[in-house]
């Protein structure tokens, strides 16, 4: 059927009127497009382009490193290690309990940890990575990373840990770093995001959680891309944080050491104070746990241990814990009378051995009694019946008014966790605390450190550093923030008598150096010291102190300790505070027995800037040499400007 | 025309055939399939082996297949059309019955070494049946009632075929292209009218009975239809794929954000990123110009075509290059309109890009045709 020609025109019009038409709608179609594409890709950009950010990049936190801890000689006392562990994503393990099964050959995991982690990973999304390790050996790592290939979605990864490597010894002091828990959260008013990170480690106790701020550093930032599934592709940008600061403590990584060595598994506890700056050398409770177990999460069994402890290990008894002074509580109300002008250096109290009070006796240590007695050999020979009849003359608002003055009673701020404030007791005290009336009975108790009278170590030592200046010492726990040093306070003078201080030097001096001291028998006198401790209390909650300073000029420091059993342990302490650590002999004590009238005072040590006042003391320093330095000169008594020879030694009891 | 018709000496013979080729037709072609492939080497992660190379493997058959189709003398489409078109009705059943089942629907059908989608062929065949059809009918017959039903039976036929699989999309392109088909033809436009007016009726109806006593579709079903036109009243359901897409296109900006750097792509953002939405991974990655350079190519390819239908005296050579360039129009512009948010996500691949062998080689054969087509034209 051939086509006509005119057919054919006519066709070819037809298709061209038809071909244009459409092609119209077509152009019009591909206008629209265009238009819309321009609407979209020009006009509307960038509202896209933030969407298409959102999406895909996250910003991630890079946790700080925290900041160190060294001791006053740059010795790190709390570090950062690397915290090696493997984790697990199910979505790249395939088969995460075949995957498992073949860890088993490389790390030691239970049955029911396996099923437990197996379980955990069931739970989680896909794309979580779940760990599978913690705290892995380097070698375990290693194995864990050669293997890979054999273990697909395990990761090994690396982080930074809390360690403390000198373990137990600043447990107490530093207190230690944990995971971040709700409730930590709920007590900050505007949480920093970095501690929202699973692996953060916030300070719990002590220093850790006092200083927090300055040992977190600042988070660094990473910018990363994301895939729709939330897992990381790459790394578009990386702000590196700071490391918190480095912290430099007053304490003597050696000397605290060496406390808490000498303590032992006792209840106990001691602080060695630098007379002069204040600066705590020590600070040792015993017996210690070891913080690395908090880090790591401590375990069930463990804890209860600790707990249930009737020595209450967890306890900081250098500041926590409050005890009753003792005869260590006398200078106070001598320095009270003394001050108050209502007896001076020459007043003598008649001792038969007791006294009777509103019809009652109150027994002197000594039941033979010490004959006449002045405010020297009161504190010689520590005789209870001198300060009965002081307390009596003078009033307990005196003597609690002094025991404030020189630090008991007061709290001491320091970066320690719940820092007990002690009891200086006086009328307005009993009313207020037991509704009653202040007896007189209790004017005679407190007067030798008893009764309502109760002082920590830290208390304790401070009032020997003050006794020992005459200016109001402060301890001082943090040397340096981030190199730049806590200034040393300039401690006002306390405003008391020299001469006053100076009769009170002389007696805690012949505690230990005198030759009826109730310490005179102890294997080490250093100096001028003075101790007590309380009676008739049995059990672990036996309760003693020492107190003391040294005289050494160079060498200050004064020693605070509580606890009985501590006691005969205080000596290589005292030793060590004054010669330096390992040059004072560790030579058995020879003390240890009973003190005259059954009072085991001590030992209390004691530093220089009492001896500074080294005429409180003439005779000296050759016992300390003789005895704390013999076998290893020690230097710094070498210059000491001791005069050996000073005097020999008299009767020892 | 008969091939009687067609005289030896007025059209090209031999190797001379490759110097009459519509050569314009075949560097636009080149230049989209080759964009194609860049972008499927770049939503691959620049690992060529899993979508590039088999794409690049067929481009090559199907434009060796495009240049041997082209020697073809134009006649043999026309003896052939209504061969072709029963042999896809043909497939089309087999794919019904033992067709190869994919994503829930079966469109495949294996045939050893190649698997067949039967229903792009029918786009082809389609357009050549009826344009051998509106060739052998007198043109002042074309507009009467009985010979405008008969294409009308014709194109839904396989449409209901396609349908059952299922597939909408295809089903609605066949009844787009069809439809052009006739409208280029000459079919009166009333008829056009009528079919536009009874749908759009029809459609308003449906949507107007909601809520009242003759409800004509169950409740969940216009909340399908809400879905289907808006997608982002469901936007982790069907409005996420369509959402990222947007995101993805409209972040591109003026010149995007490089190669191989769309955050929406290659973090696996988009959905479909290597078929159906690889013009949004072009449109995030090349910007503005990228997208309005490809537009610009499509549209070329277009405007070549119909140049090539409007000076060929041939009617049936003609129809056939209109159909299938509107076909080719009705792929893009469906693609673009449904990554754009413009039309409801109906799975039509962007021509030449799309990763898909079928479709590919199906296309570049039918260019072959219209190369056959403008070859062969008397002159």
């Amino acid at each position: 059927m051939k086509k006509s020609p005119r057919e054919v025109i006519e066709s070819s019009r037809s298709i061209t009127r038809r071909g244009l038409m459409l092609t119209g709608i077509q152009a019009a179609v591909v206008a629209t497009l265009g238009w819309r594409l321009k609407s979209m890709q020009l006009d509307r950009a960038d509202e896209f382009r933030l969407l298409s950010d959102g999406n895909s990049v996250k910003l991630r936190l890079l946790p700080p490193a925290r900041g160190l801890i060294h001791d006053r000689h740059g010795v790190i006392i709390a570090g950062n290690e690397a915290n090696y562990r493997a984790t697990i994503t199910r979505e790249e393990a395939g088969d995460p309990g075949a995957v498992i099964a073949r860890l088993r050959h490389l790390i030691p995991m239970t049955d029911t940890a396996a099923a437990a982690l197996l379980a955990d990973i069931g739970r989680r999304s896909a794309i979580t990575p779940v760990v599978v390790a913690d705290r892995l050996t380097w070698d375990q790592f290693a194995s864990i990373a050669v293997n890979a290939p054999a273990l697909p979605g395990v990761t090994p990864e690396s982080g930074l840990s809390r360690s403390y490597p000198r373990g137990g010894d600043f447990a107490h002091v530093l207190g230690y770093v944990g995971p971040v828990s709700d409730y930590d959260l709920s007590k900050i008013e505007n949480p920093d995001p970095v501690l929202m990170l699973p692996e953060f480690q916030l300070g719990k106790l002590g220093v850790e959680a006092k200083l927090e701020t300055d040992l977190r550093g600042k988070a660094g930032t990473r910018r990363v891309e994301v895939n729709s599934a939330g897992r990381e592709m790459r790394e578009l940008e990386r702000i590196e944080g700071e490391q918190g600061a480095t912290v430099q403590m007053t304490l003597d990584a050696a000397l605290q050491n060496f406390a808490i060595q000498r303590l032992g598994e006792e209840s106990a506890a001691a602080v060695v104070l630098d007379v002069q700056t204040g600066d705590i050398l020590a600070s040792a409770s015993a017996p210690t746990f070891d913080p690395n177990l908090f880090v790591r999460g401590i375990s069930g069994p463990d804890y209860r241990a600790l707990m249930e402890h009737d020595h209450r290990p967890l306890a900081d008894k250098t500041v926590q814990g409050v005890y009753p002074p003792g005869s260590t509580f006398k200078m106070v109300p001598l320095l009270a009378g003394l001050e108050s002008g209502l007896i001076d250096g020459g007043t003598h109290y008649y001792c038969p051995g007791h006294t009777t009070v509103a019809g009652r006796r109150f027994h002197c240590w000594s039941r033979a009694g010490h004959g006449s007695v002045g405010p020297v050999a009161s504190l010689e020979r520590s005789c209870d019946v001198f300060y009965y009849e002081l307390a009596q003359k003078i009033g307990i608002d005196r003597i609690a008014a002094m025991a404030r003055r020189l630090g008991i009673g007061v709290r001491h701020e320091l970066p320690m966790s719940a820092i007990a404030e002690g009891i200086a007791p006086d009328r307005a005290w009993k009313r207020a605390r037991h509704d009653q009336e202040w007896q007189v009975g209790d004017s005679i108790n407190a007067s030798i450190g008893q009764g309502y009278v109760l002082a920590s170590p830290l208390q304790l030592a401070v009032m020997t550093a003050r006794v020992a200046t005459g200016r109001e010492v402060r301890p001082r726990l943090v040397r340096a923030v981030d190199g730049t040093p806590v200034p040393v306070g300039d401690f006002p003078d306390l405003g008391l008598s020299d001469a006053h201080l100076r009769i009170a030097r002389a007696g805690m001096d012949a505690v230990m150096n005198g030759d009826r001291g109730t310490a005179a028998r102890a294997d080490h006198r250093a100096g001028m010291a003075h101790g007590g401790q309380d009676r008739d209390q049995p059990g672990p909650q036996h309760h003693g102190s020492r107190t003391g300073a040294g005289r050494d000029l160079e060498r200050p420091a004064a020693v605070g300790a509580a606890r009985p059993r501590a006691v005969r342990l205080l000596c290589p302490v005292r030793r060590a505070a004054l010669c330096g650590v390992g040059r004072g002999r560790t030579r058995r004590r020879r003390v240890g027995g009973r003190g005259p009238g059954g009072a085991r005072h001590p030992a209390v040590r004691p530093g220089g800037r009492a001896a500074a006042a080294g005429r409180l003391s003439p005779r000296p320093a050759r016992r300390d040499r003789g005895d704390a330095c013999k076998d290893a000169p020690c230097a710094r008594h070498g210059r000491a400007g001791v005069r050996p020879g000073a005097g020999l030694r008299g009767r020892r009891r | 025309m008969s091939y009687l018709d067609y005289s030896s000496d007025q059209t090209p013979t031999g190797w001379r055939k490759i110097l009459y080729l519509n050569w314009p037709l075949v560097f636009l072609l080149a230049s989209v399939a080759s964009a194609g492939l860049l972008m499927l080497y770049s939503v691959s992660g620049g690992r060529a082996e899993v979508w590039a190379e088999p794409q690049l493997e067929r481009f090559v058959v199907g434009m060796a297949a495009m240049f041997a189709l082209a020697f073809v003398p134009i006649w043999f489409w026309r003896s052939i059309s209504v061969v072709a078109y029963v042999a896809c009705l043909a497939l089309l059943v087999m794919v019904d019955v033992i067709g190869h089942n994919a994503m829930g629907a079966q469109r495949w059908l294996d045939l050893g070494p190649i698997k067949l989608q039967p229903s792009e062929l029918t786009k082809i065949a389609l357009v050549l049946l009826l344009a051998a059809y509106y060739d052998w009918l007198d043109l002042d017959r074309v507009s009467r009632p009985l010979w405008v039903l008969i294409p009308v039976v014709l194109i839904l036929t396989p449409t209901a075929l396609v349908l059952v699989q299922p597939d909408l999309g295809t089903s609605l392109m066949l009844v787009a292209g069809g439809g052009i088909m006739m409208f280029v033809a000459g079919v009166s436009l009333w008829y056009f009218g009528a079919v536009i007016a009874a749908v759009g009726g029809l459609v308003f109806a449906v949507l107007k009975s909601r809520g009242t006593d003759w409800q004509l579709l169950h409740d969940y079903q216009f909340r399908r239809i809400d879905t289907f036109l808006d997608p982002t009243t469901d936007p982790l359901g069907a409005g996420y794929n369509i959402t990222q897409a947007q995101i993805a296109l409209g972040s591109g900006g003026w010149s995007g954000r490089g190669f191989m750097q769309g955050t929406q792509s290659r973090l696996n953002f988009l959905p479909e990123k290597h078929t159906d939405f690889i013009f949004t991974t072009l449109a995030e990655e090349f910007g503005f110009v990228g997208t309005i350079s490809l537009l610009g190519l499509y549209t070329l390819i277009l405007a070549f075509c119909l140049y090539s239908a409007l000076t060929n005296r041939d009617r049936f050579a003609s129809l056939l290059t209109l159909g299938i360039a509107a076909t080719f129009f009705l792929y893009f512009a469906v693609n673009m309109g449904m990554v754009m948010g413009l039309l409801p996500v109906v799975g039509v691949p962007l021509p030449m890009v799309s990763y898909g062998g079928t479709q590919l080689m199906i296309l570049l054969m039918a260019f072959g045709v219209v190369q056959s087509a403008h070859v062969n034209r008397p002159r």
